[in-house]
């Protein structure tokens, strides 16, 4: 379970986090949505320690995750596996290199069988024959399923997922959203994923909590959410530029 | 309102950046002897900063040597007398290991591979490349300053006694073969002034220097923002703020070390 109170957090004289209360249940899926530049991802990158908030807790089961100094943290990300925005593949190593340089750091699994995950992983996201391509050599698409492999290949319990359907095409967000709903049946994994997606929020989520200005203004079932009386979070899943949201 | 001007201040701003420097040298050296070690990128940063290097090296301490040697000669030539140059050898010898080696040395690294370490470290900056270290269990500063630190403390000495080589042949070539000096007092003098502490002090400075510019190049790397253009600036600003602290640090090593060992 992943508690995060009253989580504050201000770049310079932006203040992004104005106190977020959220809860995430063991098992579920919750879709954090709100506008681009509302503090979603700041959000997700306090959950594993990326950042420090400036007030507030963060609690995953019984530990206190903004309490963990470097090293402490260092074993603690073996609960997590996170997909980036951009994938974030190491550019400097092949997408083998990559799946398995988490595996490398969290087991001590021998060469062969980490050499067996990489591909089982792979082939888990639809992967087959890459593992000596570099980076540079694949579509947006294919990038975001290798990192997704490298994700998700020493099996964690929770998912960070942050933007998964960006600059993809309606039919490979899809596909990235079908993957997700798989690892949540197969693997049980608790995920927390940011977007702005509609279409994929809905297809994911078990529930929805919005973000705007800086507090979490609903939460709720994609059902709730739909049926929200809220103008600000109707404007948004609606994608409407009149409304109580400021445009620019 | 005091307090407000001294934070927009140059020297508000200054010191705010030596502290972030400095933080990022303590964390490397307390990862120094942690593991997991990564020794395959601190091979591949020996390669890079040492083998790599040893072509622009060559260059500048073969015409450094040259110069140097060519304005000895011209100024025993001119103020003390022809048959004077010969003299000129424990000065050149001196002057190159001790002073212009390893600034000239540490300005081509600064220049070459500390600019190349924050392009490298800023690029994964901006691509979460270095956050993605994190999520992975990889402590980014043990995974990317510290085998560059240390392959840069390693070897610059190496790079700088290479260069002394050079620089030092190339002074002899220039006073002996193309002047014709007296190569018999010109060896006897240089032999019995210079010490083996000259070439230390010269070493010294170079492991130094090393160690500020892996430091710069990586700080610069891991506090770049803005895409392309940050990149950009991040690799101006290391050559720039290493090659002065290179200067300021090689006076102040100077005046610290002893001259000589001899009593």
């Amino acid at each position: 379970m992943i508690r995060i109170i009253n989580l504050q957090k201000a770049f310079g004289d932006n203040q992004v986090l104005r106190g977020v209360d959220l809860t995430v249940n063991t098992g579920e899926t919750m879709v954090v949505i709100g506008q681009s530049g509302s503090g979603k991802s700041v959000l997700i990158k306090h959950i594993i320690g990326l950042l420090k908030p400036d007030l507030g807790e963060i609690w995953i089961d019984d530990t206190e995750v903004t309490k963990l100094d470097e090293d402490e943290l260092q074993g603690f990300t073996k609960k997590f596996g996170f997909l980036f925005q951009g994938a974030a593949l190491f550019d400097s190593m092949t997408v083998a290199e990559n799946v398995a340089f988490g595996l490398e750091r969290h087991t001590d699994y021998p060469r062969e069988e980490i050499a067996g995950i990489v591909r089982e992983s792979l082939a888990r996201v639809g992967l087959h024959g890459v593992e000596h391509m570099m980076p540079f050599e694949l579509s947006g698409g294919m990038k975001k399923r290798v990192g997704l492999a490298r994700a998700i290949a020493y099996q964690p319990e929770i998912m960070l997922y942050d933007e998964p359907s960006t600059g993809l095409d309606p039919i490979r967000a899809d596909a990235i959203n079908d993957l997700i709903n798989m690892l949540k049946r197969d693997m049980g994994v608790t995920s927390v994923v940011i977007t702005h997606d509609m279409a994929s929020s809905f297809k994911i989520a078990d529930r929805i909590a919005m973000l705007y200005e800086g507090v979490i203004l609903e939460v709720g079932t994609p059902d709730e959410i739909r049926n929200s009386r809220s103008p600000i979070v109707q404007q948004f899943i609606h994608g409407e530029s009149q409304g109580p949201i400021k445009t620019w | 309102m005091v307090g407000a001007l001294f934070r927009r201040s140059l020297t508000y701003r200054a010191l705010v950046q030596l502290g972030d420097v400095g933080i990022l040298l303590w964390k490397t050296l307390r990862n120094l002897l942690k593991k997991p070690r990564e020794h395959e990128t601190f091979r591949q940063q020996l390669e890079e900063i040492g083998v790599r290097s040893m072509p622009v090296v060559s260059l500048t301490a073969a015409f450094g040597g040259l110069v140097f040697g060519f304005q000895t000669y011209i100024g025993f030539h001119r103020y003390i007398g022809a048959g004077s140059e010969a003299y000129g050898g424990p000065i050149i010898t001196l002057g190159l290991a001790k002073e212009l080696i390893p600034i000239l040395v540490g300005l081509m690294i600064s220049g070459r591979v500390g600019s190349s370490m924050a392009a490298e470290i800023g690029t994964m900056k901006i691509t979460e490349q270095i956050d993605a270290l994190h999520s992975l269990g990889a402590n980014p500063v043990r995974y990317l300053v510290v085998p560059r630190m240390l392959a840069a403390f390693f070897m610059m000495p190496c790079l700088t006694l290479y260069g002394d080589i050079i620089g030092i042949s190339a002074g002899y070539f220039y006073n002996i073969v193309l002047m014709g000096v007296n190569r018999v007092v010109y060896i006897s003098y240089t032999t019995q002034y210079l010490e083996l502490w000259d070439v230390i002090t010269g070493l010294i400075k170079a492991a130094v220097f090393g160690v500020v510019i892996a430091i710069v190049g990586c700080w610069q790397g891991m506090e770049t923002e803005g895409g392309a253009e940050g990149v950009g600036r991040a690799t101006t600003r290391t050559v720039v703020i290493s090659s002065i602290a290179i200067l300021i640090l090689n006076f102040f090593i100077s005046k610290a070390l002893p001259a000589t060992l001899k009593q």
